[in-house]
């Protein structure tokens, strides 16, 4: 499942992060994810987004994500 | 003429925003275009559009460009802002408009208007 996979990749990316996915459309390529990590601590909201993007590039070049949503905040 | 490139960057240094989008303003082809589009308008924004449909290069030489992935991609002042997701944040917090009012100043029109890029030859 692709909701599975964005969790697993997430959280590697940033260990301890509090991630959450969501199929937005149950139709499992639309999702919202919201991560939580002091990764982002002192980031602005780019740096934060580029950072998820980043994570999920493989992803989202193969068409597994056709849309994210992306919610990021820091721990600070 | 200029390459698609070089157009893209002067649009992205010269517009006091610029939003790349599917569609137009009037006739949104996505529901994040349309999404930055009303966070844009609602903080005040001067909105200048860019249809990437026409061309897939188009797409391809703004994420060259920007180093974001996705579309849609606002610029104020040059600067990336973000995609839909963080101009809806930054719209509901206020900051939005606040970052206009320092770029802009608060006594500013706006008028939306679009940009046609003039495609090079396959």
């Amino acid at each position: 499942m692709a909701t599975e996979t964005i969790r697993l990749q997430l959280q590697q990316a940033f260990p301890g992060a509090d991630v959450s996915v969501d199929d937005r459309t149950g139709g499992g390529d639309h999702f919202q994810v919201t991560v939580v990590s002091s990764s982002f601590d002192g980031l602005s909201l780019i740096e934060q987004h580029k950072l998820v993007n980043a994570a999920l590039a493989g992803l989202l070049a193969d068409g597994t994500i056709h849309e994210l949503r992306i919610r990021t905040k820091g721990t600070a | 003429m200029s390459t698609l490139s070089d157009q893209i960057k002067q649009v992205i240094e010269t517009e006091p925003v610029a939003v790349f989008i599917k569609g137009t303003p009037d006739a949104p082809a996505c529901g994040n275009s349309l999404r930055a589009l009303q966070a844009l308008w609602q903080s005040g924004a001067p909105i200048t559009a860019v249809d990437i449909l026409p061309d897939a290069r188009i797409r391809q030489e703004l994420t060259a460009l920007s180093e974001w992935p996705t579309i849609p991609q606002v610029f104020v002042k040059g600067e990336l802002i973000g995609g839909a997701d963080i101009t809806e944040e930054l719209n509901a917090s206020g900051e939005l408009r606040q970052k206009l009012d320092e770029a802009l100043g608060v006594e500013r029109e706006q008028v939306v208007r679009t940009v046609e890029l003039a495609l090079p030859a396959a």
